[in-house]
């Protein structure tokens, strides 16, 4: 498991993630999701969980950048030492975990990942870990007390939840947020009329804004569990057993006790809590919490921030190069393809470009990534690349195409004339002109390109927007984290465009006429 | 070699669509001959002077030049050699503005004729001279009058070394007094070559053809109606 307390300067650290990085580069994911031999021979128990779920799951310790913690971090690690292996974080996108773990990214999910009929006939899941009720928050004030009270108004809550999946059963119009500060922060707001959520997040983030109020009773119960891959009853299995030892150890309740998560729920008996709503409302008022839990502290922009943010910059840029180094060439081909050579060839060009130009970015990286995963399995930096260069391909071949196009007839013609070949033609006199009537367009599609490399936080990688998004949920702020990463993306597109623009200038001829040159012999 | 004619056409026709453009054509240049070809517009002069060099291809017939022959099918071989001992002035120069007027020059010998830079910088500065622009050598193509820039045009066609040089309009956008430098010229420049270059213009100019041309051929509806020496 990452260690939690190192003694590292921040120099190292940085370097030793950096590295970390290109070894993730580098290495091709593993054939498919591991059982238990796996597990054991690896020395490593990988579990996914996305760091934007934030306290009290799985979080970073602002302390120690590239450190993380949450109870279910402690779960994970108790988890792991009985299984004898160590625990190792894998990141990933919230709502993917399901397909990134059927993809084999990782062994399990252990992500406040609710108990569902649904999941359950999709992947393996575990005993639980925790129980969780389903709070309503309403605004201090509010006359709404149940689902039914709801009717007809907007309701927050996130997506891919069994509150999300209660909300839409009912008649009421649901608001879907990716973070779970957000919801609280719109009702607060007035711009929703309630939100539903599990307890866990509705104590830390929704019951301590003054402007809000938490309905005591519970409108349903359910678990959070470990997610399996169907192809491994024997980790499955394993698992299940360390958590029954925690639990009988007390370990379980220790770590629960520590986050401030303990409490009467933890003690239903099995049957009472699948899930369902709850069907007497006194079942839960004798529920008298131990423990009420505080808001998470409140954190303030700090120097291990400001690391986190350039490594995400870093990556942002490293991708949005390498993409563009790809994509250039790949446009040229393309735009030569379907100016200079035969049917065929036209043919091909048009309809990768009519394809990749027309269907979103975001699709194509969810079928290289996921899609593709029985076929080819890329590692997420690699498919990050590879998609954003297809896609920019393809838009790379039009400018290119308009900008070859520009090339006066006359200009092939006297290269012609001279004795050169088609080919020597086009390289010699065509393409150097061309490149730089293409120049102003192609610096504005790297721009665009270094923008829409955030879509990538879908497939696991964590650049600059995704450090972003972590951060302000952590930091409960969109301005300072918001006004730093935009801050970021100036500093890496600005420059170039100045760049750009020098380099056009000096390939401009300049058009004037010398005075005096006319009519002197 | 100096007693076989420069340029030989046999029967050479070409048809645009329904339009008969050149309707048989025969005749014969002799080596270091200055030729005018003069007509209307339409009576397809600039479509015999492309044929030439294989810019437009004939239906029937052939074209010897340069010892090399144009058929009504070359092979792109055949044209690409034929080619470089024929050279070519547009009549909008059609210099390549995005190098030097220098690059202009040394780019078929360095590409084509696979010489070494030097050689083909030596060589040439050596026609920029005879031409006049070798203080012009490091000036993009834009920087240029339109009489600077007919001359470079000329200097990058004989950059090879070619036999037959062709001219379409070579006076045509010039005024009067550059249009005699030019005439100066290329004067000079068939007088000077070290073997006998011949020059075949096309050109609505008549005062043109007659002062600087050995014979002119007049060009009426794609026949050659009259040839005078």
């Amino acid at each position: 498991m990452l260690a939690r307390k190192g003694g590292y300067s921040r120099g190292v650290k940085v370097g030793v993630w950096l590295a970390g990085l290109a070894a993730t580069w580098l290495a091709a994911s593993p054939a498919h999701a591991a059982d238990l031999a796996d597990v054991k021979a690896r020395g490593e128990l990988r579990w996914g969980g996305d760091l934007q779920g934030g306290e009290p799951y799985v979080f970073e310790d602002e302390q120690h950048p590239g450190k993380i913690q949450g109870f279910e971090v402690e779960i994970a690690d108790a988890l792991a030492q009985k299984l004898g292996v160590r625990a190792k974080f894998m990141q990933n996108d919230w709502s993917n975990l399901v397909p990134a773990l059927e993809r084999g990214d990782f062994d399990v999910i252990l992500n406040g990942l609710e108990e569902t009929p649904e999941r359950r006939a999709r992947i393996r899941l575990s005993a639980p870990y925790y129980t969780y009720g389903e709070t309503l928050t309403v605004r201090a004030g509010s006359p709404f007390k149940t689902l039914a009270d709801l009717k007809g108004k907007r309701v927050g809550t996130l997506n891919q939840t069994v509150a999300n999946d209660m909300l839409k059963a009912s008649p009421l119009e649901v608001v879907l947020y990716e973070g779970q500060q957000e919801p609280y922060m719109d009702l607060a707001k007035g711009r929703t009329d309630a939100v539903l959520l599990d307890h866990v997040i509705a104590d830390r983030y929704g019951c301590v804004l003054p402007e809000l109020r938490c309905l005591p009773d519970d409108l349903a119960r359910g678990h959070y569990v470990l997610g399996v891959g169907n192809d491994a009853p024997a980790l499955q299995e394993a698992i299940d057993k360390a958590l029954a030892s925690l639990r009988e150890s007390g370990e379980l309740e220790r770590i629960l006790t520590r986050w401030k998560l303990w409490d009467a729920r933890q003690k239903l008996p099995e049957t009472v809590v699948l899930a369902a709503p709850v069907a007497s409302a006194a079942a839960v008022t004798t529920l008298a919490a131990p423990v009420t839990p505080a808001a998470p502290p409140v954190r303030h922009f700090g120097r291990g921030h400001a690391l986190l943010f350039l490594q995400g910059a870093l990556i942002t840029l490293l991708i949005s190069v390498l993409s563009f180094a790809l994509a250039s060439p790949l446009g040229i081909a393309l735009a030569t393809l379907r100016l200079y050579t035969g049917r065929p060839g036209r043919w091909l060009s048009a309809a990768y470009v009519e394809v990749f130009r027309g269907t979103p970015l975001l699709l194509q990286l969810y079928v290289l990534y996921f899609g593709l995963a029985d076929v080819v399995r890329l590692s997420p930096l690699a498919a990050a690349v590879l998609g954003l260069s297809l896609n920019y391909g393809a838009y790379e071949a039009e400018v290119y195409r308009g900008a070859l196009s520009s090339v006066p007839h006359g200009q092939t013609e006297a290269a012609r004339a001279l004795g050169l070949s088609k080919w020597q033609a086009l390289r010699h006199v065509v393409f150097p002109q061309a490149l730089r009537t293409a120049l102003p367009a192609v610096t504005n599609d790297f721009v665009a390109l270094l923008k829409d490399s955030s879509l990538i936080s879908v497939i696991t990688v964590v650049e600059l927007t995704k450090r972003m998004t972590i951060l302000a949920v952590e930091l409960r702020d969109w301005m300072t984290p918001g006004l730093m990463c935009a801050a970021l993306y100036f500093v890496m597109s600005f420059p170039l465009a100045r760049w750009a623009r020098r380099i056009e200038r000096s390939l401009e001829p300049i058009q004037a006429v010398e005075p005096g040159a006319e009519g002197e012999p | 070699m100096s007693h076989e004619p420069s340029i030989r056409l046999v029967g050479v026709s070409k048809r645009f669509g329904a339009r008969q453009v050149l309707r048989g054509i025969d005749a014969e240049v002799k080596p270091g001959a200055i030729v005018a070809l003069v007509g209307a517009s339409g009576s397809g002069k600039t479509t015999l002077l492309r044929s030439m060099n294989g810019l437009e291809t004939i239906d029937t017939g052939q074209i010897q030049i340069a010892g090399h022959t144009v058929t009504p099918q070359p092979s792109d071989a055949a044209l690409t050699a034929l080619r470089a001992d024929v050279g070519m002035v547009f009549q909008d120069y059609q210099l390549f503005p995005h190098l030097s007027v220098l690059d202009n020059l040394c780019l078929a010998p360095q590409v084509v004729r696979q010489r070494p830079r030097a050689e083909a910088e030596k060589h040439a500065l050596a026609l920029l001279d005879q031409v006049g622009l070798a203080d012009r050598h490091a000036s993009r193509p834009s920087q240029l009058s339109g009489g600077q820039k007919q001359r470079v045009a000329l200097a990058r066609a004989l950059a090879q070394d070619v036999n037959v040089l062709l001219l379409d309009e070579p006076t045509s956008a010039l005024d009067s007094r550059t249009r005699d430098e030019i005439v100066g010229i290329l004067r000079n420049l068939v007088k000077r070559a070290a073997h006998p270059l011949t020059l075949l213009l096309v050109t609505h100019d008549l005062n043109l053809a007659e002062t600087l041309s050995d014979e002119v051929w007049t060009l009426v509806e794609g026949r050659l109606a009259h040839v005078a020496t």
